[in-house]
C-alpha cells in the first residue's frame, strides 16, 4: 500500500501504541482487498457492547485505555444489549450489567461519544454527497451509501474503532467509484403501504442475490418514499443478501440514468406472498417487538396513535426500543405515556435481537412465536429460536392487543 | 503457514447465527455442519453470512481458546476478514479449482495464504 508521510509517521509510534497498532491491523486488512492506500475518514459508528465483544474484547478495550487511546474523528456507538433502567425486570445477568458499564466507561475515556443507537442517520451525523466515513451495523451503512451517497464498508467494531483512533480506512469496497454502479434492476410494482412491506421488498430481493457487491437499482415506484421506509427497505437488503448500497431512481442521489440489464421485478402479489409465508408455531403469539432498526420519532407518533386508548391482551408482551434522542422527545409529546398506559415496554438505547440474555428470556417467558414488522428482526432473530412472524404495522398492534395472530 | 485437519461445509457461516461461542460447535438447526467443533479445524466455508456482530466474534473464540487455525472461504466479506485479522486466524478467499473437489473433511492440510497454496498432506484414513 502507499502510506503517505503521516501514516509512516504513525506506523513508527509518534501518535502512540494504540494508534501504530490500529493502523498496522488497517493495513493488513487493506491489504486483502488490494487496497492502495488509506482514506481519511470524517465520522465513525462503532458496535461495542458486551453481547458481542464477550470478555476478551473488554479485556482489549482495558488495554486500550491503558495505552492512552483517543479518537481522532468524531465517533459514536450502535446500540448496545443492555437498558441500565430494565434489566433487572429482564433478568439480565449482573455481572454481564457491570461489564457492560466498564465497557461505557472504557470507551467515553477514549472520547467515543456513546449515542446507543442504530440510526444515527437519522439523529446523529448525515454525512454528504462523497464523504468517507467508517460505519459498523448493516443498517446504517447501506443507508449511507444509498440514501446520503457517503460512502462505507461494513466495518465491524474493531475495525471501526480502528478508524477512529487513526482517522482513516483502507480504500476498497464502496470507498471506490467502480464498486457503487448498480449491478441489477428491480421494478416495484406494489404500492408498498407500509414500513413491513419495505422489509418484504429487501427479503425477496436480497435473498435472491446474497452478495456484499450486489447493488441493486429500484426503478417504476410511482410515490416518493419516506426515510423510514428506505431505512427498512435498506436494513432488510444488507439482512437478507449482506448488501452494502442500493440505487432508487429518482429518489438516491446516485442513482443510474440508464438501468443495468439483470432485471427483477417485486409484484402486489410477491409481497402478500411473503406475508402468507409467516405462520404461528407452536403456542401463542404472546410477543410483539418493534425494533431493529431502533423506532424514529415519526414511527413513535404512528405507534401512538395505534396504541391510544387501547390495552396489551393480558399475558401478551409489547416491546419498543429507540435512542434516548427519540425518547424524550416522545416523553415531552406524549407519545410515550400512550405506549406505556397501553401496557408496552420502551426500551432506551438498545436493539431487541442483541439484548443480553434473549435465549433466557425467551424461556422465562414461554415464548416460542415473535410477531414484528420489521423484516430484518424476523431474519436473525430465529438464531434465539424463536418462530418469527413478519406483520405490517396496524395488524402487529392488533395482535398485541387481541393476542390472536391474523 | 498453518496445519490442521479439514473441515469443510456445503454452507455459508456466521460466527453469530451458526455458532455457539462457548463450545466452538456449530449448533443452529439444520446448518449443514450441525454438530461438528470448529476448535482447531481449517475450516472450508463457500460463503459470509451475518452482519457487523461478527467481527467481535472471533476474537472471543480465540481469547477463548475455541478458535479454528484457519477460514478458507469461496467468497467472503470484509466484516469475516476484519474479524479474522483483528483475531490472528488466517483467512483466504476465491479458490480455483473448488476445494471440495480436491479436498475432503478429515483430511491433513497446510495452508500457506501468502503463496496462496493449500496442500493436502495427509488423506483421512
Amino acid at each position: 500500500m502507499e502510506l503517505t508521510a503521516e501514516e509512516r509517521g504513525i506506523l513508527a509510534g509518534k501518535l502512540g501504541e494504540a494508534a501504530r497498532r490500529a493502523l498496522e491491523y488497517q493495513v493488513e486488512v487493506g491489504r486483502f482487498w488490494q487496497a492502495r492506500r488509506m482514506v481519511p475518514v470524517t465520522n465513525v459508528h462503532l458496535m461495542g457492547d458486551i453481547e458481542v465483544m464477550g470478555d476478551g474484547g473488554l479485556e482489549f478495550l482495558r488495554e486500550e485505555v491503558r495505552l492512552g487511546a483517543r479518537c481522532r474523528v468524531s465517533a459514536t456507538t450502535n446500540a448496545r444489549c443492555i437498558d441500565f433502567a430494565h434489566c433487572e425486570r429482564l433478568g439480565q445477568d449482573p455481572a454481564e450489567v457491570a461489564k457492560e458499564r466498564e465497557i461505557i466507561q472504557c470507551l467515553r475515556r477514549m472520547e467515543v461519544v456513546t449515542t446507543d443507537t442504530c440510526i444515527n442517520y437519522q439523529t446523529g451525523y448525515q454525512p454528504r454527497l462523497g464523504e468517507h466515513v467508517a460505519w459498523g451495523d448493516t443498517g446504517t451503512v447501506i443507508y449511507a451509501n444509498s440514501v446520503l451517497g457517503a460512502r462505507s464498508n461494513f466495518e465491524s467494531g474493531p475495525a471501526a474503532l480502528a478508524a477512529a483512533l487513526t482517522g482513516r480506512t483502507p480504500e476498497y469496497g464502496f470507498h471506490l467509484d467502480d464498486h457503487r454502479e448498480g449491478t441489477f434492476s428491480v421494478e416495484l410494482r406494489a404500492t408498498l403501504d407500509d414500513l413491513a412491506d419495505w422489509g418484504a421488498v429487501g427479503k425477496l430481493v436480497g435473498e435472491a442475490h446474497q452478495n456484499y457487491f450486489a447493488v441493486p437499482v429500484f426503478h417504476g415506484y410511482r410515490r416518493t418514499p419516506e426515510a423510514d421506509e428506505l431505512k427498512h427497505l435498506g436494513a432488510a437488503l444488507a439482512s437478507y443478501g449482506s448488501m452494502a448500497m442500493f440505487h432508487f431512481v429518482g429518489v438516491t442521489p446516485e442513482a443510474p440514468s440508464e438501468l443495468p440489464e439483470q432485471k427483477f421485478a417485486v409484484s402486489e402479489k410477491d409481497i402478500q406472498n411473503v406475508h402468507a409465508g409467516y405462520s404461528l408455531g407452536d403456542g401463542d403469539a404472546r410477543l410483539v417487538v418493534f425494533s431493529g432498526p431502533q423506532q424514529s420519532l415519526p414511527e413513535m407518533k404512528r405507534l401512538a396513535q395505534l396504541f391510544e386508548g387501547r390495552k396489551l391482551k393480558k399475558g401478551s408482551s409489547c416491546f419498543v426500543t429507540t435512542n434516548a434522542a427519540v425518547l424524550a422527545r416522545s416523553r415531552a409529546l406524549g407519545y410515550a405515556k400512550v405506549l406505556e398506559d397501553a401496557g408496552v415496554t420502551i426500551l432506551e438505547g438498545v436493539c431487541f435481537y442483541i439484548l443480553q440474555n434473549l435465549s433466557s428470556l425467551r424461556r422465562a417467558n414461554r415464548w416460542t412465536n415473535l410477531v414484528s414488522n420489521s423484516a430484518k428482526i424476523v431474519n436473525i432473530i430465529g438464531a434465539h429460536r424463536f418462530n418469527a412472524i413478519l406483520r405490517r404495522t396496524a395488524d402487529c398492534v392488533e395482535i398485541a392487543c387481541s393476542g390472536e395472530l391474523r | 503457514m498453518v496445519e490442521g485437519e479439514a473441515l469443510l461445509s456445503e454452507e455459508g457461516f456466521s460466527p453469530r447465527y451458526d455458532l455457539d461461542r462457548w463450545s466452538g460447535i456449530i449448533t443452529r438447526p439444520g446448518h449443514k455442519l450441525e454438530g461438528m467443533s470448529l476448535v482447531d479445524k481449517v475450516c472450508f466455508f463457500p460463503t459470509a453470512k451475518g452482519g457487523i456482530a461478527a467481527g467481535w466474534a472471533f476474537y472471543d473464540i480465540k481469547w477463548k481458546k475455541l478458535a479454528p487455525k484457519a477460514f478458507i472461504f469461496g467468497v467472503t466479506n470484509p466484516v469475516m476478514v476484519q474479524g479474522a485479522v483483528f483475531a490472528g486466524i488466517p483467512i483466504t478467499a476465491g479458490w480455483t479449482p473448488h476445494p471440495g473437489k480436491v479436498i475432503h473433511s478429515g483430511d491433513w492440510v497446510r495452508v500457506d495464504p501468502a503463496r496462496k497454496l493449500i496442500e493436502v498432506i495427509r488423506r483421512q484414513a
